[in-house]
């Protein structure tokens, strides 16, 4: 009997050492975040891809992550230790992390990195992002229709060229449906500060916009937004990066929705079977990666059906946001008579369209 | 450019209430800092204030009560702090960096139901024809009633540091706590009283975050506003009129330039935005060496341990 015990004892330790070892091969994926995993927009859609791995994969991948971590030398620091705890992919997921990504990636060969919104690329490295100016282009629409004062506030995080990008693409389309329109824009020069964020909102509110565009990551602007709308006049706003339903129909009568789930499944399954390369992705309305979220009640329905029109012939390919002719901000012509932009000059966009006040910071 | 769209009422107003978080913190910790503790913790304090006051607001429908709770909620933890610095005389510093860690996770795993939840609303005062006044109708009278507490407390601090027993007790641990404790003075009561108060206003000033100024929960929400409060502090040399300055001068800076940006100005907008947080950095680093804090008017056993031996 006692022996019996000890054979299984030692069968269970053996179970265990082997489960142990089990364990070696999993997949381990590190994930680095910005702000919080609660922010409700940017970081929080990051997790639900993370989350989605782990579901779809399970017991074979361990998945690690770290939030509110700075753009810069942190940030080298934690992705260091991430490849040093044995990671074999590493996401990280905010445009200020690209050369941090690159140094650590060069120190260690074997571990795969993805860079998300950036523009570089390594052997060890790809870079991924989504054409969030696809979704700016429905929502510059919704916004010129739906504009009485014609002045929109627009709150921008760092002078990058995706923020460009999307202020653009937004203006050129809210400018085509109202000549009048006017934009606001504050650079707050941080992704996720929910009180700057809100004081900004107040801000362009005070001053007359009843739009409040943010590419900041918090709801704080919603918040803002739903608290200056009840004293007769209504602002209306739009989720970013996460739907932000909770603040619809109104002030929030649509968002943007960034879907990374798909390509972060994809992505762990090639580092699973070896078939990982390095490549640059940006995938947009037709791929998944960029959803329109809910058009609220709020929004009259033949604007609504405009919208929708849009985003399926931007999924189509038969519509480009940045079609000619498009003029650069000091007059010079960009884009001649039906010409399309080009994704070059679109991932370095440092140049405000023809229309828009003010200056870019350096 | 379009300076017309600014309306220096509106401007003066929102500048009080993006400055009221900051001052509520700062004057908390004036008063621990004159009773000779130095705690860091100032940003874990108020990110529990700001959720333990959302949440009971939310759940009673009643903003003074969550007001009430998140005075308690800074409070209790801030005795963490306390307990761990006066009684087994851990260093000051680092349980105060302890402290901020501990509150940001704490408010976090509170924090999990709370999120996308419209807070009851605290509205302004209705003083009648006083509100209507042309500008002095809103930006003196105008207010919510958090607004005028910290201007009340502001005052009462000032009055009981200066002109009280109590406060000359309480300055009397900060400067010399041996010389207190022979005395007679219970130096350990009497600071453990000025970190709860000091927990106490710094959970008020996460309140305010975020029953008013935002109005919302959201994880990391103070993002950096203690450490702001904290040199503050510095900044007015440990006097409760100055922190007043110094906090509005912070919300302005930080207010002015939104608007400024927003009327299309051409501001050096990255300088303006880091400026806070330089000025905290260069504050810190002027705190930490020995020297120049006694010349700023820092009370002498600042962040000294106390352990009576008779």
């Amino acid at each position: 009997m006692l022996r019996r015990t000890l054979l299984g004892a030692a069968a269970t330790a053996l179970v265990m050492t082997t489960g142990a070892f089990a364990q070696d091969d999993k997949t381990k994926v590190g994930f680095v975040y910005v702000g919080p995993v609660g922010d409700g927009g940017w970081t929080y859609e990051h997790e639900q891809g993370r989350l989605a791995v782990v579901e779809e994969y399970g017991d074979q991948v361990e998945t690690v992550f770290q939030e509110s971590v700075p753009e810069g030398a942190d940030a080298e620091r934690v992705m260091t230790q991430m490849a040093l705890s044995g990671a074999d992919l590493i996401f990280t997921t905010s445009f200020g992390y690209m050369d941090p990504t690159m140094n650590v990636a060069e120190k260690f060969p074997d571990v795969k990195f993805e860079h998300a919104t950036g523009y570089k690329t390594a052997e060890n490295v790809a870079n991924y992002s989504a054409r969030f100016y696809e979704g700016r282009a429905v929502q510059g629409f919704i916004a010129g229709n739906m504009t009485e004062t014609n002045k929109i506030g627009y709150i921008a995080s760092f002078p990058i060229p995706e923020v460009i990008r999307g202020i653009n693409a937004a203006y050129l389309a809210a400018k085509k449906v109202n000549p009048e329109v006017e934009f606001n824009i504050v650079w707050a020069f941080t992704w996720f500060d929910p009180a700057k964020e809100a004081d900004a909102a107040k801000a362009l509110i005070e001053q007359g916009a009843d739009v409040i565009l943010q590419h900041t990551d918090s709801t704080a602007p919603q918040a803002a937004a739903a608290e200056a709308s009840t004293d007769g006049t209504q602002i209306i706003t739009f989720g970013q990066a996460s739907d932000m339903s909770e603040y619809a129909p109104l002030p929030r009568v649509s968002s943007i929705i960034d879907n990374w789930a798909p390509y972060y499944i994809e992505r762990v399954g090639a580092v699973m079977d070896g078939t990982w390369e390095s490549q640059s992705v940006w995938h947009g309305i037709a791929e998944g990666m960029v959803g329109i979220g809910e058009i609220s009640d709020a929004v009259p329905e033949d604007v609504k059906a405009g919208a929708l029109e849009i985003r399926d012939a931007i999924a189509a390919g038969e519509m480009h946001p940045f079609t000619g002719p498009i003029n650069r901000q000091d007059g010079s012509v960009w884009l001649e008579e039906g010409e399309t932009a080009d994704d070059g000059t679109l991932l370095g966009m440092d140049f405000y369209v023809e229309g828009l006040t003010g200056e870019i910071p350096n | 450019m379009d300076l017309s769209a600014i309306s220096p009422t509106l401007l003066v107003a929102s500048l009080m209430v993006a400055a009221t978080p900051i001052l509520l913190a700062a004057l908390g910790e004036l008063v621990v800092e004159k009773s000779g503790v130095l705690n860091l913790g100032v940003e874990g304090m108020m990110i529990t204030g700001a959720i333990c006051g959302f949440a009971v607001a939310v759940e009673t429908g009643n903003p003074v009560v969550g007001f009430f709770a998140a005075a308690l909620g800074g409070a209790l933890l801030s005795m963490i702090f306390g307990v761990l610095t006066q009684f087994f005389l851990s260093n000051q510093v680092a349980t105060g960096l302890a402290l901020t860690l501990f509150g940001l996770g704490l408010s976090s795993l509170l924090g999990q139901g709370y999120v996308g939840i419209k807070p009851p609303s605290t509205p302004r005062l209705d003083l009648g024809p006083l509100s209507d006044l042309p500008f002095v109708g809103r930006v003196v009278f105008g207010h919510d009633w958090v607004v005028y507490l910290s201007l009340i407390l502001c005052v009462a601090i000032w009055y009981f540091l200066r002109r009280t027993r109590a406060g000359l007790k309480l300055r009397a641990v900060g400067e010399s706590h041996d010389a207190a404790h022979a005395m007679g003075l219970k130096v350990r009561a009497i600071r453990l009283a000025a970190i709860a108060f000091g927990g106490a206003m710094a959970g008020l000033g996460g309140a305010y975050l975020s029953l008013v100024r935002v109005p919302q929960w959201t994880e990391g929400m103070t993002a950096g506003a203690g450490w702001i409060a904290l040199a503050i502090v510095v900044f007015a040399s440990w006097r409760a009129g100055r922190v007043l300055v110094g906090a509005y001068l912070f919300g302005g800076v930080t207010v002015l330039q939104l608007n400024l940006q927003a009327a299309g100005v051409a501001l050096p907008v990255e300088y303006l935005s880091m400026s806070p947080y330089l000025i905290t950095i260069a504050v810190l680093v002027v705190m930490s060496a020995r020297g120049t804090r006694r010349s700023l008017g820092a009370p002498a056993d600042l962040g000294k341990q106390f352990h009576a031996v008779h």
